[in-house]
């Protein structure tokens, strides 16, 4: 059984004249963990941005369900919104705030917890990003690749339906990135989210992605889509091959119980 | 370090040996005139292909390479090959990698001359642009002033407990340096005049009237403008280049709700209050004034002080610094949130600020009294 929880239409993007990507057409399912790839620059955390309501398309239309998300008004786009959580690329935490702060701040605001109630579910994420202990730092008092963490952490807060993670394992050390690839896949199989990513890691986008697209800054599309195997085994284009293989054609794929 | 030189021979109809020898290096390249070499190269190489030769290269750099990306483009303009199988296997693979990944098309930016007209077209714009971006941040002010009064608001009380401590009592130092410096110096300028027709006892009045009704609260606000509208766009400015107003907006949070309420809120409560006691201190600057230098006895001042003033001036004097205070909390946040993502930016938003908000707060100064004068209060 397949749902579409987000379906891409003939979506354009372009900062003023300035085209990024054009004519992307996608769906993503229920319970996906959704590869977005390309190399850096191509548009990946721009499609991001479009995803999230932050950039209106120049073209084309992003629908929620049947629910068409750039012609739904305010009310309705919270309401969608309510159900996404989001890693920017800069982790993008409050800095003023504590990283429990932040974290507590969309439980304090649509949740009817108590504040005890809040500190221990704060704990629990923190924990569960492996930055136990962390809740009085302030985001300037830790590294970057923790500040990505806590940033997971805050997008998780709420278990939201649908997770947005702009490289959440870039500035991570291989421990660190495999047990987020666990944690992704764990959010996905015990809370059904589905999961849109955009990763270069090619360990986990072949251990953990379902799906997948891939942007092309030249001809400023998709050049190919599909379960990233699927892509890898299929694809004739060879862009796409040398990106799959860190432009080694030859180097064998891991075998799937080595990785996962 | 042998100094770099270059040697060209023809080698038979259409072809050019070119070696090199000695340092390339970014201190002995600096001595050379690398355009005037380049422009010799590209004359002389009317032949279709170049061979380079870096047998008897020495040390090379970076200015090195950057000459031989150039001298590339220059063969590449002319049509002539460039042969460099014959340099060191670094100098090779740095040039390979130089253009491994070509230019994105439409991704240069060309800096076009601008011509005085499309200046003035492109300033007028931007003017017309900050109008409409006024307009629309007042009207989102208001619905979220709405949003507040019907308990919607989603903000953190915590925050605006944070903005009134950061606002009121840590500028309480410097109002009171400010206005009592203030009061001394209207005692100062009004006694000279007034002890011509010996009335010297009238500066109580002039000291008391100035202050409540306009020197408190101008001083104030102008106090409030460089400290707190300046940190408000420093702020949220900072807060647009890390992306944390994106974040809020993706979690649910208004910016508008978020960051420029609790700050608005902390400047009307606090205003007030900054502003009485700056009245005080001034009236007291100008008593100390006309005490020491104009032998006023203190009674006397004190009688004459609360003779002239009316509680109606107090609350004229209030009224403006509350709205001054609305005012100073619009510009520095609108700043903010208009700011660019760069350090530039944000101090550029705060200098705005500053300007934007004494802008605003004399403007609005001047209607206030010019309605007092009309209603007769
Ligand atoms: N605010 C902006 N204004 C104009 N152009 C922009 C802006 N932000 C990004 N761009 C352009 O959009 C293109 C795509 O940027 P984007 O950040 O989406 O890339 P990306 O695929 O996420 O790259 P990376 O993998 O490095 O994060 C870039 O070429 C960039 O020049
Ligand atoms: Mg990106």
């Amino acid at each position: 059984m397949t749902e579409a929880v987000i379906t891409v239409e003939n979506l354009t993007m372009a900062y003023g004249d300035f085209l990024i990507q054009r004519d992307l057409n996608f769906t993503v399912n229920r319970g996906d963990i959704f590869v977005v790839m390309g190399g850096s620059g191509c548009g990946k955390s721009t499609l991001l941005m479009h995803l999230i309501g932050l950039q209106t398309p120049a073209k084309g239309s992003i629908f929620y369900g049947e629910q068409d998300f750039w012609r739904a008004n305010a009310r309705q786009r919270e309401q969608i919104m309510r159900r996404v959580g989001v890693l920017f690329q800069s982790g993008a935490l409050l800095s003023s705030m504590t990283l429990a702060e932040n974290i507590a701040l969309p439980l304090m605001e649509f949740t009817l917890l108590t504040s005890r109630q809040i500190a221990k579910m704060v704990s629990y994420k923190l924990a569960l990003v492996g930055l136990a202990g962390f809740e009085d730092y302030y985001p300037s008092e830790i590294s970057g690749g923790m500040q990505k963490r806590a940033g997971l952490a805050r997008a998780m807060a709420l278990d939201p339906e649908i997770l947005y993670f702009d490289e959440p394992s870039a500035g991570l050390d291989p421990i660190s990135a495999k047990l987020l690839d666990d944690l992704i896949k764990g959010l996905r199989d015990s809370l059904g989210a589905t999961v849109v990513m955009v990763t270069h890691e090619l360990a986990s986008i072949f251990a953990i992605g379902t799906n997948s697209i891939f942007l092309d800054p030249e001809t400023k599309t998709a050049i190919a889509a599909g379960p990233p195997r699927q892509m890898l085994a299929e694809s004739s284009d060879e862009r796409v091959i040398r990106f799959l293989t860190r432009d080694n054609p030859k180097a064998e794929l891991p075998p799937l119980e080595a990785i996962s | 370090m042998t100094p770099p030189t270059w040697l060209a021979t023809p080698n038979g109809e259409n072809c050019l040996n070119l070696s090199f020898s000695g340092d390339w290096c970014l201190e002995s390249i600096a001595l050379m005139d690398l355009s005037a070499l380049l422009a010799e190269l590209n004359e002389r190489s009317g032949a279709q292909s170049v061979v380079l030769d870096g047998r008897e290269l020495g040390r090379w750099d970076s200015a090195f390479m950057t000459f031989l990306l150039d001298f590339k483009q220059g063969c590449a303009a002319h049509h002539a090959t460039l042969d460099i199988s014959g340099m060191p296997s670094g100098v090779r693979s740095l040039l390979d990698l130089a253009s491994a990944v070509p230019e994105r098309e439409g991704a240069r930016r060309t800096a076009s001359r601008s011509v005085w007209l499309a200046e003035v077209g492109e300033t007028a714009r931007k003017l017309w642009a900050d109008g409409l971006f006024l307009t629309r941040f007042l009207g989102e002010t208001t619905l979220a002033g709405f949003a507040l009064i019907v308990g919607k608001a989603r903000y953190r009380r915590v925050d605006l407990w944070l903005q009134i401590q950061e606002c009121g009592p840590s500028a309480v130092p410097i109002v009171t340096l400010i206005s009592l410096l203030v009061g001394l110096i209207l005692a100062f300028v009004g006694a000279v005049q007034l002890a011509m027709f010996g009335a010297q006892l009238y500066i109580a009045d002039l000291v008391a009237l100035g202050m409540t009704r306009e020197m408190g609260a101008l001083m104030t606000a102008i106090i409030m403008a460089g400290r707190s509208g300046a940190a408000f766009a420093a702020q949220i400015g900072t807060m647009n280049v890390n992306m944390e107003i994106s974040a809020l907006r993706v979690m649910g949070f208004a910016p508008m709700e978020f960051l420029v309420l609790p700050r608005m809120l902390a400047l009307i409560l606090v205003m007030p209050f900054l502003c009485l006691y700056s009245d005080l201190l001034g009236i007291i600057g100008g008593g100390l004034v006309s005490v020491a230098f104009f032998d006023i006895p203190v009674t006397q001042f004190m009688h004459r002080t609360a003779e002239s003033v009316h509680l109606t001036d107090f609350f004229i004097g209030v009224f403006k610094c509350a709205l001054f205070g609305v005012l100073i909390a619009l510009a520095g946040c609108m700043r903010g949130l208009q700011c660019g993502r760069s350090a530039s930016a944000v101090g550029d938003a705060a200098t705005s600020a500053v300007v934007t908000s004494i802008v605003f707060i004399v403007v609005a100064d001047s209607i206030v009294t010019l309605v007092c004068d009309r209603l007769g209060i």
